[in-house]
This record gives C-alpha cells, structure tokens and sequence, in this order.
C-alpha cells in the first residue's frame, strides 16, 4: 500500500488521530453455534458461516415453506421477516440472527385454517405455481399489518420487489387490496 | 449460488471494526446491509478470505442532526433514513431519493454507507452525495480523513477507501430552506437498477431568476456525473422550458454513456436530457413555492 503521504486522495485534512490500538477485534471464524426464534419456537444450531438464512430456514429447521428462487436478491420468493421486518433470507447469514425472532409463511396459517390474507390470494387466483407466493404473502403481511389501509400506490410499490412468471400481478394486487379492505371492515 | 468459503468476525463497535480492518484488510471485505455484496459471494464474482460484519456495531448507526446539516452513520438503514423526519426538513432530496433505491424489502437491510462505498455506477446516493456536497468520513487506526463525492468517487465500483479504511460517517449539508430540488429516474422497473437517473438543486434570486444550479446523473458513467456547462447555462436566467430545453441539449451533448444489455449509449443520452429538464423545472417550482 502506498503511504499517506504520497497518496492524491490523502489531500484533505486530517479530522482527529483515533485512539483505537488497544481495542481488539474478535478472531474469525468458520463455524458459530447460533440460537434463534422461528415463528415462535427456539432453534439451537451450529452453522457454518456462509450458510445464508434461507438455508438454514429449510435445511437445518426443516421448514421448507419459504422458497429459494434467484438467490441473489432479485426475484423475492425468499422474504421473510426478521425483527418483524421484510427481507431477503437468501442475502443473509444464518449467523448475522443470532438472537434474532424470524417469521416465515409457516406462521401466517394452516392449511385448514387458511388467514385471511392467504384466503384473499385463493379467491382472487393469485397464484397458479405457487413458487413466489411465500415471498408475496410476508411481505403483503407485513405492510397490511402496519398499514391498516395503505393506498393502491403503497401496495404495488410493496410487491414490486417481487417477481411472478404465471399471474400478470393484477391478481396478486387485487388480493392484498381485498385482505386490505377485509381488514378494515 | 453458495458463497465460497470464509472467514467470519462482527465487530461490536467501530474501534473494534476499524481493529479488525487493520488486521485483514486487503484480505477483508466489509459486510454492510449486504444487497450487493452477498449477491456478488452467491455468484462467486467476490472471494474474500474474511468476511467483516458490521451488523453488531450499534455506534455505526446513527441521524444526528448537526449546525450545518445532518451526520449519518454508515450502518444506518436506507429504510431508517427514508423515514426519518429530520431527514426530510433538512435534506429532502435525499428522503426522496431513496424511494428509488431498490424496493422496500431492500431498504429495511440495504445501509447508506454501503451502496456508497459500493459506488455502483446506476446508483442513486452517489448522486444526491455529489449535488448536495457531502462528506465522506474515512476511518482507520492511523486516523481519519474527510472527503467531497469528486474525492470519494474513483471509477466503477472504486472508491478512495484504503484496504484498512472504513467509511463511518457521511455528512450532509442541509439543504437551503429556500432551494429547489428534484430527484427522477428512469429504469425499466421501479426499484430496479437505474438506467439513467439525475438528482437536482437550484437556487433562485429575488428576481426569480436562477441563483445556482448542481446537477448529477447516475448511469451514464462510471459514477455520479456532474455537467457543470449545464449547470452553468441556467445562472441568471429564468428556469423556463426554453432554458431547460437547452440545459437538456448541452447535458445530452456533454455525456459519453456506454452502451449495454439494458441500454444504447444514445437513448441513455436522451433520456438525461429529457430528465435534466424535467428535474430543474421541477426544482425550480419547489423554489418557488419555498420562497
């Protein structure tokens, strides 16, 4: 590396000297044993730290409701909440939650006693293969769960982050806008 | 589509990030909100042999509201920011902008000082860092130093962070409370990777007549780009669709793009021309309304 002084980008002042030396970062490793919440119930694993959540979530807790699709953050099939939160299992490590509360599709209902949300999507053929609809159904949870009414506009810029190659979308929409009204009645 | 092998350390606060950077570094990448580093393990087109996760260091994260504008820490989520009412009184443009980054799923993970040091050349936050003048704050044991975005911003993907150095913290001027901004996009999905994109601020004088003009476009190069003959164009004259039509020239004129899958170089030229008009008109109305 080339030295402070000789480097171009190096021109602007110095802000303060940090006092950092005798703080001590913790050592790598390979393997973490993690402890986690999902849909409720503790799960104790050790894992390996490039193991993403996703696979964790199927593999190691053998609930294989939320589905792999691009795995690299683009297509949405993976979403789940962490904290209460929507996002893409496949774009974190199973370590990064340690101490974490995840929900997955497992938790919104049964097959006998669908929730309403789930019911909506049924009504409105919001689904054929049903490959995306664990991503859909988390994310749409989470935002009719904050949103007791969220406009047109809110839900369809909520499932954008999510493709479907069989249902056009209007069908998916249609359902999160009756769950959404539903809910409010 | 599984990530190689390596190693893993979480940092609980920034001297002990800033440790291990020292120690790994040139080995090391940083985990951030990790939208665009997991994606590039999962494909294999990165191979650290450590991994440095800042999830675990809350000193990171951070608004603070300061005498001249606002101080983000770098861990702090694109989602968080985007929400935060000081944000948008303060630094509008940069609430706003941040609809555009990616879809919500992203932005409860995605974090400020990841898609800047990233620095992906269609992305939208190295934009509003260049228009609006913020200060990029690069830490390492030996030190800290403050950069401006035409400093920060060294090419695709590339950025003036050294092996051991972490961006803690950007500072953002506050917007003037009487100037103008607008943030558009063009991209063939919302929430998906710009093809082109322009952040905007513009100051009137009493007279209505343009004061100051910044301009930076996203995706037609290998980082934020500023157009200052445009910019330049637009001072002493009312902003009217004749003088943003020639602002839109000039732009269209002065941008070299490349071409890709996505896009020609030529409709990436029209497009900013069309969006640079857009953008001042629209800045220029908020402006006025403000005054």
């Amino acid at each position: 590396m080339r030295s402070r002084r000789k480097d171009p980008h190096t021109a602007s002042r110095r802000v303060s000297p940090t006092r950092t030396r005798t703080v001590v970062a913790p050592d790598p490793v390979t393997e973490v044993r993690v402890s986690l919440r999902v849909n409720g119930t503790p799960i104790t694993r050790p894992v390996e730290v490039r193991r993403t959540l996703v696979d964790f979530l199927r593999e190691d807790a053998g609930l294989t409701g939320t589905h792999i699709g691009c795995e690299h953050g683009v297509c949405g099939a993976c979403t789940i909440l962490l904290d209460g939160q929507p996002v893409r299992s496949c774009l974190l490590f199973a370590v990064q939650v340690d101490g974490a509360e995840i929900t997955t599709v497992e938790a919104l209902g049964t097959p006998d006693a669908l929730s309403p949300l789930q019911e909506a999507f049924a009504d409105h053929h919001a689904l054929q293969c049903g490959f995306c609809t664990p991503g859909f159904l988390m994310t749409a949870h989470a935002l009719l769960r904050d949103h007791a009414n969220p406009s047109d506009e809110a839900i369809r810029d909520a499932l954008g982050g999510h493709l479907c190659r069989c249902t056009g979308y209007q069908p998916i929409f249609d359902a999160v806008r009756a769950a959404a009204s539903r809910g409010t009645e | 589509m599984k990530p190689a092998p390596f190693k893993y350390l979480a940092p609980r606060s920034r001297p002990e990030a800033l440790d291990a950077l020292r120690r790994y570094g040139p080995d090391a990448k940083v985990l951030a909100g990790g939208q665009s580093l997991v994606p590039l393990l999962a494909m294999r087109l990165a191979r650290p042999s450590v991994i440095i996760d800042l999830n675990r260091a809350p000193d990171l994260a951070f608004i603070r509201s300061t005498t001249i504008g606002l101080t983000i820490g770098a861990m702090t989520r694109q989602g968080a920011v985007e929400a935060d009412a000081v944000v948008a009184a303060r630094a509008p443009l940069l609430a706003d902008s941040l609809r555009w980054a990616g879809h919500p799923e992203i932005r409860t993970r995605g974090t400020i000082g990841g898609s800047l040091a990233h620095a992906d050349p269609s992305a939208e936050l190295p934009a509003v860092a260049a228009v609006l003048g913020a200060r990029f704050v690069l830490a390492s044991t030996r030190g800290e130093r403050l950069l401006d975005a035409a400093r920060f911003f060294l090419g695709y993907l590339s950025t003036a962070l050294q092996p051991d150095e972490l961006l803690t913290q950007v500072r953002w001027p506050a917007q003037p409370p009487d100037a103008g901004w607008a943030f558009l996009e063009v991209a063939r999905r919302h929430g998906d990777f710009a093809l082109v994109g322009v952040a905007a601020l513009v100051g009137l004088d009493g007279d209505g007549r343009c004061a100051a003009a910044r301009l930076a476009f996203t995706g037609v190069g290998s980082g934020p780009v500023r157009v200052p003959e445009a910019e330049a164009s637009m001072i002493g004259k009312r902003i009217t669709d004749a003088t943003a039509a020639e602002a839109s020239r000039i732009v269209a004129g002065a941008l070299d793009p490349d071409s890709d899958v996505h896009a020609s170089a030529s409709y990436r030229k029209h497009v900013a021309g069309v969006l640079a008009a857009r953008a001042l008109t629209q800045a220029a109305r908020r402006a006025r309304s403000a005054s």
